[in-house]
């Protein structure tokens, strides 16, 4: 168990700037097991360095963003598809 | 519109400067956790360090055969791109230059592979020369988890997220591969002299 | 599934109307935020703080008003070493200006017509999403039946205590059961542990609940687990965790 970790909740705030629609509520298919799940149920890693959004059964990195004084950075690779 | 918001009477945490840090940077008290993923806890009978990548002979070692190699105590300052920094950081670790003795490469370049799945790389000749080291211990004890126990990749010279935490071998490449924070708009270098943390900078 | 499509979240300033202690170490601030477009009850907001050398820190902030109410509603608990908190509690006055982006977190959310039973398990500032629900319940006139577990320090520490206590004198349908993990009043005969799988089952409010639970990850996650343990469906169970120090 990491203290740490929080919801996917944590993350709408950031990518309800880059998406149109409500991001917590859209599906998220692991591109590593399959898994489907709502965004609002995976699991965030926040910090000041990135944040990672990674499947809740096998930890893979469904969504990382990193943010620097250039511009958002945004990668979706461990996501086979999102549902909205 | 919110460019030039000032939040009145706000200043933050107090952020002590000094002048032996580099630009940007602050001093910290603690040492903050930044985690990118769950905290791994391979058993030690389980875990393993190996050097493979462009070279004749892979080599690895289990952790008895790791802790009985020569190792070092280091007192060194590290600094986060996140800006904070410590001064005088002390730790024990078996050297890079004791791991790569006797390897053969034509390789230029390096990639720490860790539990988990954080990568960084960094070039041959950053992580030799006694310039770094595979570390076990912090501050005179057993390196804890949440810092990346019970080994890792300890780089003072450069931006910490290069110091890869939970370490478990160094793949010695002919191609620069970048890593997971590289591959995200950070510096694909990242000396603090030169304040080198983004791409770009 | 999803639901219609929103405008991209942008910054938005608030101002403050009202800050009220709620116990010694938190505090409610009431925010005036035009634009605003109203939330569901669970929702949450980012704050932001700039400080004059353009230096940035931002929180969420789970909103404890209810979505009938006027003013948006922010609980704060104050971190001795918090960099963001005590600027909130300490600092901030009526009159002063926040930024603020949300709502966020449709998944974290309770409507009226969801119905009910539900079952929401708050530790310590973790009360503040699961209020809104309440409020909320309250104001749509729910019959949902709704228990509360609230674990907390002590009464003192109790955030919403008096308010709680009257809506379920008044609501049959609502029973709030308090855990109080460090201290007692005299004659107390509730809960003075920590929640676990025997208190969970105890004042659970039946079967194919609905179950909201929030606070610090260590509470959130332990309680989480007792509830699958207990038989009930891992998919109604949603959670909002505040990190380490309970947010």
């Amino acid at each position: 168990m990491d203290e740490r970790r929080l919801d996917g909740n944590a993350v709408g705030g950031l990518l309800g700037e880059v998406f149109t629609f409500e991001v917590t509520m859209a599906e998220a298919a692991c591109d590593r097991c399959g898994t489907v799940a709502h965004v609002g149920e995976t699991m965030a890693y926040v910090t000041d360095i990135g944040t990672v959004v990674r499947c809740a059964s096998c930890d893979n990195a469904l969504i990382r963003i990193a943010q620097n004084p250039r511009g958002h950075f945004l990668d979706l690779r461990g996501v086979s598809y999102l549902r909205f | 519109m919110s460019e030039g918001f000032v939040s009145r009477g706000f200043r933050g945490r107090r952020r002590q400067t000094d002048g032996r840090l580099p630009p940007g940077q602050y001093l910290v008290e603690g040492f903050p956790v930044l985690t990118a993923g769950p905290t791994p806890r391979t058993p030690l009978d389980e875990w393993d360090f190996s050097i493979s990548g462009e070279v004749d002979e892979p080599k690895k070692w289990t952790w008895e055969e790791f802790r009985a190699l020569p190792s070092e105590d280091i007192t060194r300052d590290i600094h986060c791109v996140t800006k904070w920094s410590k001064l005088g950081t002390t730790w024990e670790g078996v050297s890079v230059d004791t791991l790569l003795e006797g390897v053969e490469t034509a390789a230029e370049h390096v990639l720490a592979f860790c539990d988990g799945d954080y990568t960084t790389n960094l070039p041959l000749e950053d992580v030799t020369g006694g310039r770094a080291w595979i570390a076990y211990a912090y501050d005179g004890e057993p390196l804890e988890p949440e810092h990346g126990g019970p080994a890792r990749l300890l780089v003072p010279h450069l931006y910490f997220w290069k110091s890869a935490k939970w370490v478990r071998g160094l793949q010695l490449t002919t191609h620069d591969i970048p890593g997971f924070w590289e591959s995200l708009g950070y510096h694909n270098y990242g000396d603090p002299w030169r304040e080198q943390r983004y791409w770009g900078d | 599934m999803a639901e219609i499509p929103h405008p991209r979240l942008a910054w938005l300033i608030g101002e403050v109307i009202e800050t009220r202690p709620a116990t010694p170490r938190a505090k409610s601030l009431f925010l005036d935020v035009p634009g605003w477009e109203g939330h569901k009850a669970g929702q949450h907001v980012d704050v932001r703080l700039t400080a004059e050398d353009g230096y940035q820190a931002q929180r969420s902030y789970s909103i404890a008003s209810a979505p009938e109410d006027n003013r948006v509603e922010l609980v704060v608990e104050r971190l001795d070493d918090g960099e963001v908190s005590p600027y909130l509690t300490d600092e901030l006055r009526p009159g002063d200006r926040l930024e603020l982006r949300g709502p966020i977190g449709g998944w974290f959310a309770w409507e009226a017509k969801d119905g009910g039973p539900l079952f929401l398990v708050a530790g310590g500032s973790g009360i503040a999403p699961l209020m809104a629900m309440i409020r909320h319940r309250a104001a749509a006139g729910s019959d949902a039946s709704c228990h509360l577990l609230y674990s907390s320090r002590s009464r003192e520490e109790t955030i919403f205590a008096e308010e709680l206590d009257q809506l379920a004198a008044s609501d049959g349908s609502l029973q709030v059961f308090h855990a109080l993990t460090r201290s007692q009043p005299p004659g107390w005969t509730g809960y003075a542990r920590r929640i676990d799988r025997v208190m969970l089952a105890e004042v659970s409010p039946g079967e194919n609940l609905l179950a909201f639970v929030c606070g610090p990850t260590p509470l959130v996650e332990s309680v989480a687990t007792e509830l699958v343990g207990l038989g009930h469906e891992a998919r109604r169970i949603k959670t909002e965790r505040f990190g380490p120090t309970g947010g």
